[in-house]
């Protein structure tokens, strides 16, 4: 479990993330969820280690990872793997070796467990049989299946995707979550989405925590989050088409039930 | 001020948690041949003909009768060695290799193949710069060397060819008043230089923010820094060592 606290950053005076708190829970997909520019990116940058908090503690499992000691920190992030926006490959690597590579560096495996393992990884995204390209010869969503393959591959306990349906059509984009939510729940892995796509939330979520402006407004399961009543959640839920279309339509469908219901009643008094 | 101090954290960044020396080895192998095969036609080429040009211009203002041809040789070889073989190429070098250090890591800054390393917990700096550093104080004399020899082989030839002066002529000039120290002078300056190019480069472009625009910004201030720096400690290294 991740465990974040009162978390302050400001960039040249504008301050990005406003005393955020949370816990991102083990084995379950923790979504991040907000409009772009809200400050999901600073915060998974901040948990990461990427960017540095002004104020606020992140503990990884108990162990406190922000202003720690260095090797403290170094143990930690060698349990991270992480999706980038853009897959971040290593354009001079092949596949193989890019999802080699932390086992390379992090690892004491031999040559042939770590062939054993990338081979593995790979099978798991089902990419088996594009160990020899080069990321420029692979199309988006491979993309994104290496990235998961090499975060994976060093039996991370933490990973970490930002937007990783971004630019994807959206045949691809289930698959990238769907990918996702097994290896988390197969592993036992923390993983912490940050998103704005609706659907990943309500098909892929369980913790969705939303941001607006640097603040953290809602809080809870996915399941509820259609009967927020937080105004800013809302706009943002509704703010689909396809979304308003589906909660007139549930709307219609509840005045309908409610209807019948009140006939049935109104029936059985008058029966009586 | 601001920047230099910058620059100063982030030489001393490459030395902290360092990756293992085997890594280190390996990476600096790769990269010297990168730098090293990709720079030896430009640097042949631009060594073979500034050493015939500056032995034609020498033969055409040498016009006094009491002083011998020789001295074409001995003026080609001693304005090689002291000044165009480790300055000319090394300004080449830093067109050409600078460019592409402050490139590369820009490229792999914007697109946050830079953040990658430092998640796994690699010191990206360490990692991809400590390398480029070292192949470039290896290969740099190295092509500085090569240069010498082909400059002033394209004097012979160009001396030999307009007919300005015989071979035999050439090479006594070559051979006369010889200060073996003039050699050691121009590896020295090599290493400056060396150290400069790719230390401002790397600097310019792991620094690089935002997107295209700014690599290719990176890349022109990585070059023009870095021909800045050479000519500065140009200068700096004939008024110590000279």
């Amino acid at each position: 479990m991740i465990e974040i606290h009162n978390i302050h950053k400001t960039f040249n005076g504008n301050k990005v993330l406003d005393g955020i708190s949370g816990n991102f829970e083990s084995g379950k997909m923790n979504m991040l969820l907000g409009a772009s520019g809200t400050g999901k990116s600073v915060l998974l940058k901040c948990i990461v280690g990427l960017v540095k908090p002004d104020i606020g503690s992140i503990t990884y499992d108990g162990r406190i990872f922000a202003n720690n000691k260095l090797d403290i920190k170094q143990e930690i992030r060698r349990k991270i793997g992480m999706l980038f926006q853009g897959s971040a490959l290593f354009d001079s690597m092949t596949v193989n070796e890019n999802v080699e590579f932390p086992l390379k560096m992090l690892t004491d495996m031999d040559r042939q467990e770590r062939q054993e393992r990338v081979e593995f990884c790979l099978k798991r995204v089902g990419l088996e049989k594009a160990g020899n390209k080069m990321p420029s010869e692979l199309s988006g969503g491979m993309k994104k299946r290496v990235g998961i393959a090499r975060a994976i591959a060093p039996h991370c306990t933490y990973l970490f995707c930002d937007e990783p349906n971004s630019g994807l059509d959206p045949l691809t984009a289930i698959t990238i979550d769907e990918l996702i939510k097994e290896i988390t729940e197969e592993y036992n892995i923390t993983t912490i989405v940050v998103t704005h796509d609706m659907n990943s939330v309500l098909e892929y979520g369980d913790n969705v925590m939303f941001l607006y402006k640097g603040k953290k407004l809602w809080e809870g399961h996915s399941s509820t989050i259609m009967d927020t009543h937080v105004k800013e959640l809302n706009d943002f839920i509704f703010s689909n088409r396809l979304m308003r279309d589906a909660k007139k339509v549930e709307e219609i469908a509840e005045e309908e039930r409610q209807e019948e219901g009140q006939r049935q009643e109104d029936d059985k008094n008058r029966n009586r | 001020m601001k920047t230099f101090g910058a620059f100063i954290l982030f030489l001393s960044s490459l030395l902290r948690r360092g990756e293992s020396p085997r890594i280190v080895f390996n990476r600096t192998i790769d990269e010297a041949i990168l730098i090293g095969i990709d720079s030896i036609f430009i640097v042949a080429v631009v060594s073979t003909f500034i050493g015939a040009v500056t032995c034609v211009q020498i033969s055409y203002n040498l016009t006094n009768a009491l002083i011998p041809r020789s001295t074409i040789g001995f003026m080609v070889r001693e304005m090689t060695i002291l000044e165009l073989a480790p300055t000319i190429t090394s300004i080449v070098l830093a067109g050409k290799v600078g460019s592409s250090i402050a490139g590369g890591l820009g490229t792999m800054r914007i697109t946050e193949q830079v953040d990658a390393l430092e998640v796994m917990g690699i010191n990206s700096a360490s990692y991809l710069v400590l390398p480029k550093i070292l192949a470039s104080l290896l290969v740099f004399p190295m092509l500085v060397v090569t240069a010498m020899f082909l400059s002033i082989l394209g004097g012979y030839l160009a001396g030999s060819f307009s007919g300005a002066l015989s071979g035999e002529e050439y090479i006594m000039g070559l051979r006369s008043d010889f200060i073996p120290w003039n050699i050691a002078f121009a590896l020295i300056k090599s290493l400056v230089f060396a150290f400069l190019v790719s230390t401002i480069s790397s600097y310019q472009g792991y620094f690089t923010e935002g997107g295209a625009l700014e690599v290719g910004r990176s890349s022109t201030n990585a070059v023009t820094n870095s021909v800045i720096a050479i000519l500065i400690a140009d200068f700096v290294c004939a008024q110590l060592l000279l």
